[in-house]
């Protein structure tokens, strides 16, 4: 089954073209990764993945279902984790969870157990009943993965989530989604303008002002310094 | 209403589920911000305590529905008041709404696998709620001052002040699809609340207002906040004010029609032109 399908995806502010014919499906399992410098379009691809808006052209397929024609039947299949923080600073981790859980129809019994899974995946099972202001950034950001994690969805979208964090967070929560990502056959679309958070075997994808440069596994585009490549790739216009 | 492809483990009770969560959520940010509280406490019991003494001398009420006899006019002023708490508590909402989409919780509850209408309506109804439990708390302050309207109508409000609660929320949230920063609402404060607020019979009844002048009373006549303040002001009097009635319900109905308009996901590509 695909994980994530977009086909022929277009969008525009006006006359600001900021994503131009955009096409590419993930297999469902698989870490992608989005790498582009910012501006690149990423956030909006997200809002466009999540519904925030809806584009008049092209099409989305979310773990099989088309977003258009069943919309909540396909969100009910994400769990998204955005770059903004949505975390009530003022209620403890559990307590997010639980308002998260009730919005995905998880109650009683469900709801604690799904809380108690999600905590468990991302190690912070300990940290449940402290309050988020109380968190450090790394453990609000897991705290924040897990909530995505609550309704056991099929893909998970994740639009720089490791923004503001310390090297060891980075690599630690980084880790942790590709460990995830293999034992819980998730799709994961992990959106970043950092080159070390790819690993040579991902699946990626480079976008540079709306328009996708390229598309398959990062080893191959990347060739011996990815790094470069992507500078390279994204210093003149698309 | 389109079938939106509701998933399987998402059931009716579903809907009520999240009504709970949202007004669970809404009341523990409540008790955890006290200074909104109190500030929205203070505003109208100054008002009462202080402006309405001293515009108790200069103006002269004479009876009119549904009052029987003379009243003071602290007495007169307690409905607009109760608009008013609603008025601003509505507004305020709506400033967390646009705080809350720039802060990102509001992207994440649009994201819901339920219906959007659902979901505003889940949140404007949390916020009324809210704003009641402010109004009581108001007029059990002004019935120790010793300003208080005949005990049945303590009961007799509260469908009025859902009513109207539900109307001046609904105009929040339609205020608050419409506005790209948190910037932009000094601009509501200026352009609709204290327009809102003064061009109503909640401060001054309208005859009164018709005898300054006959555009402003017209103006005032068409005011849906003056509606919302009259169905509140004739409920403590156990009395049926139709007119305020159906006005109030056609601008609830008209405000949340907007703001079901303006969170459509398709709209928000017109919103974001740059």
């Amino acid at each position: 089954m695909t994980g994530l399908a977009v086909e022929n995806l277009s969008y525009a502010y006006g006359p600001r073209k900021v994503l131009k014919n955009i096409s590419f499906t993930v297999e469902q399992g698989a870490f992608c990764a989005l790498l582009g410098p910012n501006g690149a379009g990423k956030s909006t691809l997200y809002a466009l993945l999540t519904r925030l808006f809806t584009a008049p052209k092209g099409r989305i397929e979310l773990a099989g279902m088309d977003l258009r024609q069943s919309p909540l039947a396909a969100l009910a299949q994400i769990g998204v984790v955005f770059q903004q923080p949505t975390l009530d600073m003022d209620l403890t981790v559990e307590q997010n969870l639980h308002y998260f859980a009730s919005l995905q129809g998880l109650v009683g019994n469900s709801s604690r157990n799904a809380i108690t899974g999600a905590l468990d995946v991302m190690s912070i099972a300990d940290r449940r009943r402290t309050r988020v202001r109380d968190l450090n950034g790394g453990h609000r950001r897991r705290t924040e993965i897990a909530r995505a994690l609550l309704h056991r969805p099929q893909l998970l979208l994740l639009d720089e989530p490791t923004v503001g964090l310390d090297a060891a967070a980075r690599d630690s929560l980084t880790a942790h989604i590709h460990g995830l990502c293999h034992s819980q056959n998730l799709t994961v679309l992990w959106a970043t303008h950092l080159v070390d958070e790819v690993r040579p075997e991902d699946r990626l994808l480079i976008l540079h002002q709306g328009k996708l440069l390229r598309d398959g596994i990062a080893g191959d585009i990347g060739g011996a310094d990815l790094a470069a490549n992507f500078l390279d790739l994204t210093a003149a216009p698309a | 209403m389109k079938n939106e492809g509701l998933p399987p483990h998402i059931a009716p009770i579903s809907y009520l589920v999240a009504l709970w969560a949202i007004l669970w959520r809404e009341a523990l940010r409540f008790t955890h911000q006290r200074g909104r509280f109190f500030a929205a406490l203070v505003r109208p019991l100054i008002w009462l305590l202080v402006f309405a003494a001293g515009f108790r001398a200069a103006l002269g009420l004479s009876i009119s529905p549904p009052y029987e006899t003379y009243i003071t006019y602290e007495t007169y002023i307690v409905p607009g008041l109760c608009g008013m708490i609603l008025l601003f508590n509505g507004m305020q909402s709506s400033l967390s709404l646009v705080y809350d989409r720039e802060m990102g919780s509001m992207r994440l509850l649009l994201t819901c696998p339920l219906p959007r209408w659902w979901l505003l309506s889940c949140k404007l109804l949390a916020s009324t709620v809210i704003s009641i439990l402010q109004v009581y708390v108001f007029l059990a302050c002004a019935a120790i001052a010793g300003v208080h309207p005949p005990w049945p109508g303590y009961v007799m409000i509260l469908p009025a002040l859902i009513l109207s609660g539900l109307m001046l929320g609904a105009l929040g949230l339609a205020l608050s699809s419409f506005i790209k920063q948190l910037e932009n609402f000094a601009g509501v404060m200026n352009f609709v609340v204290f327009p809102m607020f003064f061009l109503s019979s909640a401060l001054y009844p309208l005859w009164k207002m018709a005898e300054s002048s006959r555009l402003l009373h017209h103006i005032c006549a068409a005011n849906p906040f003056t509606h919302g303040v009259e169905l509140i002001r004739f409920a403590f009097y156990q009395q049926w004010n139709p007119m305020a009635f159906l006005v109030t319900l056609g601008f609830a109905v008209l405000f949340m029609a907007l703001a079901v308009w303006g969170y459509d996901p398709s709209q928000a590509m017109i919103r974001r032109k740059k």
